[in-house]
């Protein structure tokens, strides 16, 4: 043809490259890249979870303490929804209409298409209500889930609870929690968080563009069920906490049992405390607030985070270090003329004990035997060298396991002070010396511990020198693994031959007549044990004791706490002779009188302190003859006698656990 | 004997290849057509009120439309060809009138059950209107007046299009300026058509002032260097005001003559806005489908993106996306390929042509073809504005894949004949 034939190329190239640049840049979209790939995925591919039922939590024996019950929660989808009886549907969940539509908007603002929380945790009355007229609410319907159940309502503190996730919870936790899901909050149910909630399931769904589901992905090969959390087996013992809780309901205070042949706990009373019951589903909206905010301190988990000074409860650690110290000896007789003379100064005793050895002192809780073993002590190696001296004692004394955390698994254990030499050296300037801290002699002062530190030196002395770590969980499902750290044995540095005068002297003090806890003497059973009467600054002394049964292949170990109740012979020794012989022989004699009450009086007592704050504000009705609550101030309360005058407490009496009898004695007016 | 002779060369002149791939094509889209509509659930059998079965029967006919079209003389192309570009026109009239308003565009004629479409039937008539025309003895198409009159017969149809208004189709005919490139148009014509082209775009991108002051400087530096021709230095200068001048009619036609979705699509496509929500949604969908299909794709009927309705238009004009998707990077070359190589195909054989008309009316078919897959392809994957015209075969819709076998069975029907006289 001609020239113009050449063009033919030039059309043709154009041809060729155009579809060169389609083909490059469809190489970027769907090779290149896996951008798109990923954003299809989210346009059509929606994971929807299954929510498995926490795990149950059993007792040592097996019983529950802590289980599930159904729940229903209404949904709502927006684009769906067409005309319903507003009013009717308001009725049922009783809400009303303005809160209906406040509702709606917020789901609908949330999504058209997707379904949304429109009432949470309905009751399974609403919902049997619902259920029956549910045809009629179109758009709307109901999403089982489980929340808590507590059958026995005890071991609040010890179980903790289980509260829908914050947001701080949902970020720390890796994405693992979305908003809505639940998440234990202290106790076991935080500590065994990753055990109790088990695993969500997962379903891949497809969505169509209007977020119609289309049916499962993949047919479902990456899907996987809902695992249901695993059943814990804890090491307490569902009715020895049950009659602890009941011994201190309306008292302030802890109990602490152990079993000494393994660290197990055994009880675990915080007294007040909450039903546990109330802390779940909806009710935790109800109540948390109240709760939390009680002058009481409910949440206060005294068995781990309460801070007391051990008082005469420390003489038997005091006696086992002179004894190993060789600064006495068992038959060593120190003299008592109701004092002891430290240089210029008197430190008075409770009574004047004549010669003392061991043994006596222990069962007497003789302040001068102890102020004198630990003047030996302090300067067996002379008076230059007492600082350092003061030091390896200090240091012996931590091996009982005080002055730091013991490593029980369970959240909020603290470590209170015991001081060091370089604390004291601070404290008064580096002049001071083994007179200026006898207090630390009868656990008063510059020495700390909480509840479950004394009944682990208990256990220690019921092993004659070791113990196992207290813990709390005993078997982790049916594998029943459990931290090998709880395993291991721990020596407390005493020889065991020390350990025999100091179980004498303690026998005496619980089952000879002139022992300061006589009265708690167990039938049958040789209880091992020693009161504390502890000053403190918040006001009457604590009552102490701590103990362990029976003397020989002892089975039990307990430190019991009431705050600013006196003598620790007279409210604390009792819980723990009831607790021990419930324990030993799984029930009590309901007649049997410890200074002049049986168990059931116990119960009834109060010892709660007074709130001198002035909450609640409006006390006292016009014409009732109640006293004013500022007059009881002074007086201590009247036993057996829950008066009138604690009518203000009935707020908080409420949510305490059997706290019937008091409300009879409210009502009964 | 005579007869039959004749009938088996003319059996052996049919280029078959052709008609293979466009049967594959065809069938290739019936198969995409009905994985879009696919539903596991509701598999009840075939079904001809669907699509795919719909567009089943549209093939069908369009192949015995397209046989029947290897029946005539061929002669009969190009003695009716200014009646059927007449008719054409008028029906692009009509439509005007009498027309139904889908979608924005007035672009159909109810006939019955059916609608036709006059602006796809005004493509084979356009072409051979043109290819008549230039194979007229004597016209020369590097003199201004043949030139003037070619412009004509593709513009008429390009204004009536427009009025309706269905800017895609329209842009279509401008695919026609490459057959009169090859009939012996001035390069220099398309060079400045595309010029102005880019200039269009860059004034949309880049402030005005800059583009002046480059015009500006760029006509120094040539003038610079050409001064010792007077004349030379004259003619740059006046190209300069030209540019300048056409800068503003530019800014003015893109401000007051586009409708605003044709503003946004523009700007979407070269990248002065992004929005995925409303004008941009089709296109990211789209390109998440094709995406999502990376190299092998999802296989046949498990595309989710095409299924479950993210891409609109999805049986017609972003068809592709399901081919992108289900049949991943290997499917979408195939069918560029497949294209491709029809389309080369077209333009040899046009070469082969002992007449004019015949060779015109090729290159019009190839680059009308080649328009619509490039801007096709192109708008689903980011490329190309979305201005709406089908995939050629793939598409669903009977209008256009009757269009586009009539255009292409008329070019098969010449070729059969090309040892004839026309």
């Amino acid at each position: 043809m001609d020239n113009l034939f050449n063009r033919k190329f030039v059309i043709q190239g154009l041809m060729i490259i155009m579809a060169l640049i389609l083909l490059g840049k469809l190489f970027y979209i769907q090779v290149y890249t896996d951008k798109y790939f990923l954003q299809a995925n989210s346009n059509a591919l929606r994971k929807l979870y299954q929510f498995p039922a926490r795990g149950v939590i059993l007792d040592r024996n097996q019983k529950i303490l802590a289980q599930n019950q159904p729940t229903y929660d209404l949904m709502v989808t927006p684009s769906l929804v067409k005309d319903i009886d507003t009013f009717e549907l308001c009725k049922i969940i009783g809400i009303d209409t303005p809160a209906f539509h406040a509702k709606m908007k917020k789901a609908i603002v949330y999504s058209r298409y997707q379904a949304s929380f429109f009432q949470k945790l309905l009751s399974v009355e609403t919902y049997a209500t619902l259920q029956e007229k549910m045809p009629q609410f179109k758009g709307f319907h109901v999403q089982k889930r489980t929340i808590r159940y507590y059958p026995d309502s005890v071991g609040a503190h010890f179980l903790g609870y289980v509260r829908e996730v914050s947001q701080k919870d949902i970020d720390n936790h890796g994405g693992y929690y979305k908003p809505g899901d639940y998440i234990g909050k202290d106790g076991i149910e935080k500590q065994y968080e990753k055990e109790l909630r088990g695993s969500k399931g997962i379903t891949h769904m497809l969505y169509n563009v209007h977020n119609v589901p289309q049916g499962s992905y993949a047919d479902g090969k990456m899907d996987s069920p809902a695992i249901a959390g695993t059943t814990l087996i804890t090491t307490l013992d569902l009715e020895l906490q049950k009659l602890g809780e009941q011994l201190l309901q309306n008292k302030s205070g802890a109990v602490v049992a152990l079993e000494p042949s393994s660290g197990e706990v055994l009880a675990y009373v915080s007294s007040p405390g909450y039903d546990p019951n109330k802390m779940v589903g909806k009710e935790f909206g109800n109540n948390y607030p109240q709760i939390s905010t009680s002058p009481y301190r409910l949440l206060n988990i005294r068995p781990i985070a309460g801070r007391y000074s051990p008082g005469s409860a420390f003489k038997p650690l005091d006696a086992l270090l002179a004894l190993q110290d060789a600064v006495v000896d068992q038959n060593t007789l120190i003299n008592c003329p109701g004092y002891f003379k430290a240089g210029n100064r008197n430190f008075k005793c409770e009574h004047i004990d004549g010669n003392t050895n061991v043994r006596w002192a222990l069962s007497r809780s003789c302040n001068t035997y102890f102020y004198s073993i630990f003047a030996r002590m302090m300067t067996k190696n002379g008076n230059k060298n007492l600082k350092s001296t003061y030091e390896d004692w200090q240091n012996k004394v931590r091996k009982f396991g005080i002055g730091d955390t013991l490593g029980l698994d369970l959240p909020g254990e603290k470590a209170y002070k015991l001081f060091r030499r370089a604390d004291y050296d601070k404290r008064f300037n580096n002049r001071w010396g083994w007179s200026t801290i006898l207090s630390v002699s009868i656990g008063q002062g510059e020495i700390e511990t909480t509840p479950l530190q004394m009944a682990n030196i208990m256990a220690i002395i019921a092993n004659r020198g070791y113990y196992f770590k207290p813990h709390a969980v005993k078997g982790v499902g049916k594998l029943g693994n459990i931290d090998p750290k709880y395993k291991v044995k721990h020596s407390a540095g005493v020889d065991e031959r020390h350990y025999e005068p100091v179980i004498n002297g303690m026998q005496d003090a619980v089952n000879t007549s002139t022992g300061t806890a006589i009265q708690s003497r167990i039938p049958n059973i040789l209880m091992v044990g020693k009161t504390g009467t502890v000053q403190n600054n918040l006001g009457k002394n604590h009552s102490v004791f701590i103990g362990f049964a029976p003397r020989d292949n002892p089975k039990i170990a307990i430190a019991v706490i009431i705050e600013n109740a006196g003598y620790g012979g007279t409210y604390a020794a009792p819980v723990a002779s009831y607790m021990t012989e419930f324990y030993i022989n799984r029930s009590i004699d309901p007649n049997r009188r410890i200074m002049g009450r049986t168990p059931a009086q116990f119960m009834e007592i109060n010892l709660l302190p007074q709130l001198n704050t002035n909450w609640p504000k409006k006390v006292i009705k016009p014409n009732s003859q109640e006293q004013p609550a500022d007059s009881l101030k002074s007086t201590p309360p009247p036993l057996n006698s829950p008066t009138a005058s604690r009518q203000p407490l009935e707020k908080i009496l409420a949510i305490l656990p059997n706290s019937e009898s008091y409300k009879k004695h409210a009502n009964s007016k | 004997m005579q007869t039959a002779n004749n009938q088996n060369r003319f059996f052996f002149n049919v280029d078959w290849i052709s008609i293979l791939i466009y049967v594959l094509l065809c069938g290739f889209g019936i198969l995409n057509i009905y994985s879009v509509r696919f539903n596991a659930d509701d598999a009840t059998g075939f079904n001809f009120s669907a699509e795919y079965g719909k567009q089943l029967l549209f093939v069908i006919s369009a192949i015995v439309m397209g046989l029947s079209i290897l029946l005539f003389d061929a002669k009969f192309f190009r003695i009716f060809a200014p009646i059927i570009y007449g008719v054409t026109i008028i029906l692009l009239m009509a439509v005007l009138v009498v027309g139904k308003n889908v979608g924005g565009n007035q672009a159909w004629i109810p006939l019955g059950s059916f609608r036709l479409q006059p602006s796809e039937f005004a493509k084979f008539g356009t072409a051979l209107m043109l290819a008549r025309y230039i194979s007229t003895f004597n016209v020369k198409l590097n003199q201004v007046k043949p030139l003037l009159i070619s412009a004509a017969i593709i513009a008429l149809p390009m204004a009536l299009i427009i009025l309706q208004p269905d800017a895609g189709s329209m842009l279509v005919f401008l695919s026609l300026m490459f057959p009169l490139y090859r009939e012996g148009m001035p390069g220099n014509l398309l060079l400045i058509f595309w010029g102005l082209v880019v200039i269009f775009i860059l004034n949309l991108v880049l402030a005005t002032w800059i583009l002046i002051l480059s015009i500006f400087s760029l006509g120094c530096l040539f003038a610079y260097f050409q001064r010792k021709k007077l004349q030379r230095v004259i003619r740059i200068a006046i190209i300069c005001i030209a540019a300048i001048a056409y800068l503003f009619v530019a800014k003015y036609v893109f401000d007051n003559v586009l409708k605003p979705h044709q503003q946004t699509r523009i700007e979407l496509i070269l990248g002065l806005k992004t929005d995925n929500k409303s004008a941009g949604y089709n296109v990211n969908q789209s390109k998440i489908a094709i995406g999502a299909g990376q190299v092998f794709g999802r296989g046949f009927l498990e595309g989710t993106q095409t299924k479950y309705g993210y891409v609109p238009a999805q049986s017609t004009d972003f068809i592709y996306s399901t081919i992108g998707e289900e049949w991943g990077y290997i499917g979408s070359v195939s069918v560029i390929a497949l294209y491709i190589f029809l389309l080369l195909r077209i333009v040899n054989m046009a070469e082969r042509q002992r007449s004019v008309f015949s060779r015109v009316y090729g290159y019009s078919i190839a680059c009308i073809l080649f328009f619509h897959v490039f801007i096709n392809i192109g708008m689903t994957i980011g490329i190309m504005p979305v201005i709406g015209i089908p995939l050629p075969f793939i598409s669903y819709g009977g209008s256009s894949l009757w269009s586009f076998t009539i255009l292409l069975f008329i070019f098969l029907k010449l070729d059969a004949n090309r040892m004839g006289y026309i």
